[in-house]
């Protein structure tokens, strides 16, 4: 793909001994949203590192197109106690600009108010919408959220997704998300990759209005959360090697 | 009590002072990156600096400085050593160095060396040459920092995200250790190699609880050092106690002020 605004072909990393990433590809083109997923220690985060070009994978090729901005929410970020930062502070460190450009970007991730606030005495999920506005206030062709979602009930879950739905609406912006729920993803998923060292399966979402399932526990209409059915071909052993042929005849 | 028309009482005040108000917005940076036994290790690889001075008769500044940039540099990208952590690399660094510049010195014979005063700093002994060195290195040290001062915030939040907006994290990051080397280099005259992180740390807790911005602290820092450097120097000269060691025993004392103080108000 080459008006990817990021790809990578054939990334292997190894710590060590341990295979992280075995032959990964990943494309993320234009205004695409890419939700990333796969049980814990599947090496997602070590492939969004990839992707940034925090880490260089040992083999492969990783292709980012030229001038892109990144946007990018952490995982979980730790502000140390001794160190006295206001929301505000925290977001000029980013892109420095005046107040009243930071209230707007606050007011747009859905936290009003906070700017004067220090950063340790905010609560997770305000935090994470104040790292989202410093991604924002970049102006980004790509916004990288790492596990968004993590500790926010389905409530909540639903608003930050319609939230990063209006986002790529409005601004453009092509959005990877990571997340380690492996059946609920956000509805307006363009692409799931589903990893497990290796890349498992990729698709897409299906209408969560085709599970009466999900119906029933969730009510009638959600147009956020859609369930990915996995399509898997192989299995793993249980080192979570991949194992090519099924035995047992069924799959996953 | 020996009065204030001596010389030798003004310059150890000017020196004390100009080293208190560089070391303590650098210190910031060492308390919020947690960083006070990185501190320590590069003050104690110093001594080795002030025996290689003598070996090679230069100033002893220079030799610490040259110890203290190469044991920083050294630590910079070295995040684990083999499959020991990294505050157990610091504690053999550390302590090795300091061993092997004591060792060092005893076998330098033709010079006497007198260990307190490197150890302890001998800030009343200080001449005006001193002086220049102190104000030179405190300005380059604060002129880079100002220059570097958000980046290196930056990366002391977040590295990575630092990284992704574009901040050059292994320059920056070379740039605070070399900055932390001269102040060592600096420091050591005033309160010697083994209270030096003190000067790195104290006054940045005590401004911790009175600031809301980073650079409030640092400001705050810097006039806590300074006050904790003339009281420490009243104290010495009234009661003749060593000076350096009594501007630590200030510096903590308005530690302890200001936590009660705060304590009392919540």
């Amino acid at each position: 793909m080459t008006d990817a605004l990021v790809s990578a072909a054939g990334v292997v990393v190894r710590f060590g001994d341990r295979v992280v990433l075995e032959d990964v590809d990943c494309a993320v083109a234009p205004g695409e949203i890419v939700t990333l997923i796969g049980p814990n220690g599947a090496g997602k985060t070590t492939l969004v590192r990839v992707l940034l070009g925090l880490l260089r994978p040992q083999e492969g090729r990783v292709v980012r197109a030229r001038g892109l901005r990144i946007g990018y929410a952490p995982q979980r970020l730790h502000v140390e106690p001794t160190l006295p930062l206001t929301v505000e502070g925290f977001l000029a460190l980013g892109t420095r600009t005046d107040r009243e450009t930071y209230r707007q970007a606050l007011a747009e991730v859905g936290v009003p108010g906070l700017l004067d606030s220090p950063v340790q005495r905010i609560s997770g999920g305000e935090l994470q919408r104040v790292v989202l506005a410093r991604a924002l206030l970049r102006r980004p062709g790509l916004l990288v959220l790492d596990e968004p979602a993590q500790g926010v009930d389905v409530g909540g879950q639903r608003e930050l997704y319609r939230l990063i739905a209006r986002l790529r609406e409005q601004r453009g912006c092509a959005v990877v998300i990571v997340s380690h729920d492996l059946h609920l993803v956000m509805a307006a998923t363009d692409h799931v990759l589903c990893l497990n060292g290796h890349v498992c399966c990729r698709g897409e979402p299906e209408a969560v209005s085709a599970h009466p399932e999900y119906r029933r526990l969730f009510g009638p209409v959600d147009r956020e959360i859609a369930v990915y059915a996995h399509d898997h071909d192989h299995r793993h052993d249980v080192d979570g090697h991949r194992v090519s042929h099924d035995h047992d005849g069924h799959s996953a | 009590m020996i009065g204030l028309d001596e010389p030798f009482v003004w310059r150890a005040l000017a020196a004390g002072v100009g080293v208190a108000l560089v070391a303590a917005p650098l210190g910031c940076f060492v308390v919020w990156r947690r960083m006070a036994y990185f501190g320590d290790t590069l003050s104690h690889a110093a001594l080795l600096g002030v025996a290689l001075g003598v070996v090679l008769d230069m100033r002893p500044m220079f030799g610490v400085l040259l110890a203290a940039l190469v044991t920083g540099a050294l630590l910079v990208g070295l995040q684990r050593f083999g499959e020991f952590a990294i505050d157990t690399v610091l504690g053999i660094l550390a302590h090795a160095t300091l061993a092997l510049g004591v060792v060092v010195l005893s076998f330098v014979e033709s010079v006497r060396v007198d260990l307190f005063a490197y150890l302890f700093g001998d800030v009343l002994a200080v001449a005006n040459a001193d002086l220049l060195w102190i104000g030179v290195g405190g300005l380059v040290v604060l002129a880079v920092l100002i220059a570097i001062w958000r980046p290196l915030l930056a990366v002391t939040v977040h590295t990575d995200l630092a990284q992704v907006e574009g901040v050059p994290v292994t320059a920056v990051r070379l740039a605070f250790v070399l900055l932390l080397a001269i102040v060592v280099a600096v420091a050591m005259r005033i309160v010697g190699i083994l209270l030096i992180t003190s000067l790195l740390v104290i006054p940045p807790a005590t401004a911790r609880r009175l600031a809301r911005t980073p650079v409030q602290m640092a400001v705050l820092a810097s006039a806590l050092a300074a006050v904790a450097v003339a009281l420490g120097l009243a104290a010495s000269l009234a009661w003749d106690t060593p000076a350096g060691p009594s501007m630590v025993v200030a510096s903590a004392a308005l530690f302890s002020g200001v936590l009660a103080v705060a304590r009392v108000r919540t």
